[in-house]
C-alpha cells in the first residue's frame, strides 16, 4: 500500500500549500479533472523544451524520435489496458473517442428500427453522439432500466433484443459511482449479436482493467481524469472493428495517397483515425500518466478510495444531516445533499471552506428523474485524497444551515 | 454606496425571506405577458422570466419561475418586486446599478432597495451568474419591449 501523504509530494497543485477562500484547499473533484505529477509535467515540457517536431515519417531525428515516442506510448497505454499496440487510438478525450465510433461504426452500419441500447445514468458524452446518430439513422434509442441506480445483468437481459445493434454504458457512473458488470454483460451482448462500447471516463483511472478479459468491443477514456494532460484520449477497439469503421475526421497523417478523382486509400487503424497533427505533448504527458499510477499499482489506488469511501460515509451520516444517494457504489465517489440546503448552494459554502465539490446534474441530465432530486453534490476522490481532507468535508457539511454566510 | 450599514445579518434574512417564500414565482396565465426562458451551462439554474406592462407604459407585473439555488431564487424575486411600477427607462437603470453594484464597481444605492442584500456576491464569483440570471433575462424582455413599443 501506498501512504497518500507521500503522494502527495509528487503533486505541485498539492505540495505547495494552495489555499482557497483563506482555506487549504481541499480538493474533492477528481470525478471533473485529476491534478498532474511532475513526471507529468516534465514530459509535456520536455517534448515543447527539448524535443519539439512534428510526427509522421520525418527525414531528420527530431522527427523520427518524435514518431517513436508517440509509438512508445501507445505501447504503455496498450500494456495499462492489456491490449495490442494498433488497438490504441489517440484522441482529443473520451467525447471524441465515442463520437469516433458514434460516426465511424454507427453512422456507417445502423439502419432504421435497429435500437442503441444506452441507460439513463450515462453522461452527455455517450448519450448525445447516440442522439444524432439514431436522428442520421433511423436507429432508435432504448435504455437498461436501472435497479436502484444500478445496471444490472438481469435489466441488460431484459433490454436486449434482436434489433439492439450497439450497447453503450459507462462502466463507473459519473453521478452514483456503481460498477456495471461489464465482463458479464459483454458475453451476453455478444451472444445476442450487437457490439458493446463502454465508457471508461470514470473506470480507467480507477480500476485495474484488463480489455482483454473483459471482451468489450471499444473502450473510451481521458488522459485528464487519471494525472494525465486535458486533450488527450483514448478509444480502444478490437482490431477487427478498427478496421470495419469508417474514419470520423479525415486529412493528413491518416491516408496512404488521394487523388483528382477524389478518391483515397487510408492508412490501417489506429493511423486511419488520427487524422491531423496529434497533440504530441499530451501523448508524451499521458505515457508518463500511465506508467505514474501503474508503479503506483491500480489495486492500491481502488483500495485506497475504497476505504476513504467507507470512512466519508461513515463521518457523513454521523452528522444526520445529508441524503446520501451512493452509499453501497464500491468506488470513490459521494453524492449526497445537505438537508434543507440546495446543491448549489452547497458547494458555494463548501467553496467558502476551501473545498472544491461539483453541485448539479454532473452531465447526467436524465437520472436526476431517477434520484428524485433535481441536484446533488458530489464529492469524488483520488490516490492522493486524504481523511484529513475528508475531516474537512464533514465539518463544513456541519455548518450546511449557514450556506448563507458564504456571501457576507 | 448605501447610505446605512446593512449587516450581514439582515442581508441573509433578505435573502432566506425570499427564497424560503418567494412572492413572484408562478407562471402566470393571463394575457399581455412577455417571457423569456433563461438557463446556464455552468449551474442547474433554469428560469421563465415574464413581464407584464400596463396602458401608461408602467410595469404591472413581473414573476418569474422554474429550477434556482437560492440566490437565484431571491435575486430574481426581489427584481419582480422592485419592477413593478417602474418604467422601462427606470428599470434599466435599475438593472444598471445592480449589475455595477455586483461587479464591485460604484453604483447607485438609492434604487437598489432589498437588491443590495447581493452586495458582496463577487465573494463567491463562481455565483454571480445565479445573482443575475433573472436580471438578463428581464433586461432582455425591456430590449423586446423597446423594439416592440
Amino acid at each position: 500500500m501506498f501512504d497518500p501523504i507521500q503522494v502527495r509530494q509528487d503533486f505541485p497543485m498539492l505540495r505547495q500549500g494552495k489555499t482557497m477562500q483563506g482555506h487549504p484547499l481541499v480538493y474533492l473533484d477528481n470525478a471533473s479533472t485529476t491534478f498532474k505529477p511532475d513526471c507529468v509535467i516534465e514530459a509535456m515540457n520536455r517534448y515543447y523544451m527539448d524535443e519539439t517536431s512534428n510526427s509522421h515519417r520525418g527525414d531528420y531525428d527530431l522527427c523520427y524520435n518524435a514518431d517513436r515516442r508517440i509509438e512508445s506510448a501507445r505501447h504503455a497505454v496498450a500494456e495499462f489496458l492489456g491490449a495490442e499496440d494498433k488497438e490504441i487510438v489517440f484522441t482529443a478525450g473520451t467525447t471524441e473517442s465515442i463520437n469516433l465510433v458514434a460516426y465511424g461504426y454507427g453512422l456507417k452500419f445502423l439502419k432504421p428500427g435497429d435500437e442503441i441500447l444506452l441507460s439513463v445514468a450515462e453522461h452527455a458524452s455517450n448519450m448525445m453522439p447516440w442522439f444524432r446518430i439514431a436522428e442520421l439513422t433511423g436507429a432508435r434509442i432504448a435504455y437498461i432500466p436501472l435497479e436502484d441506480g444500478k445496471i444490472t445483468v438481469e435489466g441488460l437481459r431484459k433490454s436486449l433484443n434482436e434489433k439492439t445493434k450497439i450497447v453503450a454504458i459507462a462502466y463507473v457512473g459519473n453521478v452514483l459511482g456503481y460498477v456495471a458488470p461489464v465482463k458479464e454483460m459483454a458475453k451476453i451482448i455478444h451472444e445476442s449479436g450487437a457490439l458493446f462500447l463502454v465508457d471508461g471516463a470514470q473506470a480507467v483511472p480507477h480500476l485495474a482493467i484488463d480489455a482483454k478479459d473483459l471482451d468489450c468491443d471499444f473502450l473510451a477514456f481521458s488522459g485528464h481524469k487519471m494525472c494525465g494532460p486535458t486533450g488527450i484520449g483514448v478509444l480502444y477497439g478490437k482490431y477487427e472493428n478498427l478496421c470495419k469503421m469508417d474514419p470520423f475526421l479525415t486529412g493528413g497523417g491518416m491516408n496512404v495517397k488521394f487523388s483528382k478523382d477524389a478518391t483515397s486509400v487510408c492508412l490501417p487503424p489506429p493511423m486511419k483515425y488520427e487524422a491531423g497533427t496529434l497533440n504530441i505533448a499530451g501523448i508524451y504527458g499521458l505515457e508518463a500518466a500511465v506508467k505514474y499510477l501503474a508503479s503506483i499499482g491500480m489495486d492500491n489506488i481502488r483500495a485506497h478510495e475504497e476505504s476513504l469511501k467507507r470512512y466519508a460515509i461513515e463521518e457523513l451520516k454521523k452528522t444526520n444531516m445529508v441524503t446520501i444517494y451512493n452509499e453501497d457504489a464500491p468506488s470513490g465517489i459521494v453524492t449526497f445533499n445537505i438537508h434543507g440546503v440546495f446543491a448549489q448552494d452547497a458547494a458555494t459554502l463548501l467553496n467558502s471552506k476551501g473545498i472544491a465539490c461539483r453541485s448539479g446534474q454532473h452531465c447526467a441530465k436524465v437520472l436526476p428523474e431517477e434520484l428524485g432530486t433535481v441536484a446533488t453534490v458530489r464529492a469524488s476522490f483520488y490516490l492522493y485524497t486524504t481523511k484529513g481532507e475528508i475531516d474537512a468535508l464533514v465539518e463544513a457539511v456541519k455548518k450546511g444551515g449557514d450556506f448563507l454566510d458564504a456571501y457576507f | 454606496m448605501p447610505t446605512f450599514e446593512l449587516t450581514p445579518a439582515m442581508m441573509r434574512e433578505i435573502i432566506m425571506d425570499h427564497y424560503s417564500a418567494p412572492r413572484h414565482k408562478v407562471s402566470p396565465d393571463g394575457e399581455g405577458y412577455a417571457s423569456i426562458h433563461s438557463s446556464s451551462v455552468n449551474c442547474i439554474d433554469d428560469i421563465d422570466v415574464f413581464l407584464k406592462f400596463d396602458g401608461q407604459g408602467r410595469v404591472e407585473d413581473a414573476c418569474w419561475n422554474g429550477t434556482a439555488c437560492a440566490i437565484s431564487t431571491a435575486s430574481s424575486d426581489i427584481l419582480c418586486d422592485l419592477l413593478v411600477g417602474k418604467t422601462a427607462d427606470e428599470a434599466d437603470y435599475l438593472i444598471d446599478q445592480y449589475r455595477k453594484m455586483i461587479h464591485e464597481e460604484p453604483y447607485d444605492s438609492s434604487v437598489l432597495e432589498e437588491a443590495l442584500a447581493f452586495m458582496n456576491t463577487g465573494k463567491q464569483a463562481a455565483r454571480i451568474h445565479c445573482a443575475t440570471i433573472g436580471w438578463d433575462a428581464i433586461e432582455e424582455l425591456l430590449k423586446e419591449h423597446r423594439h416592440v413599443g
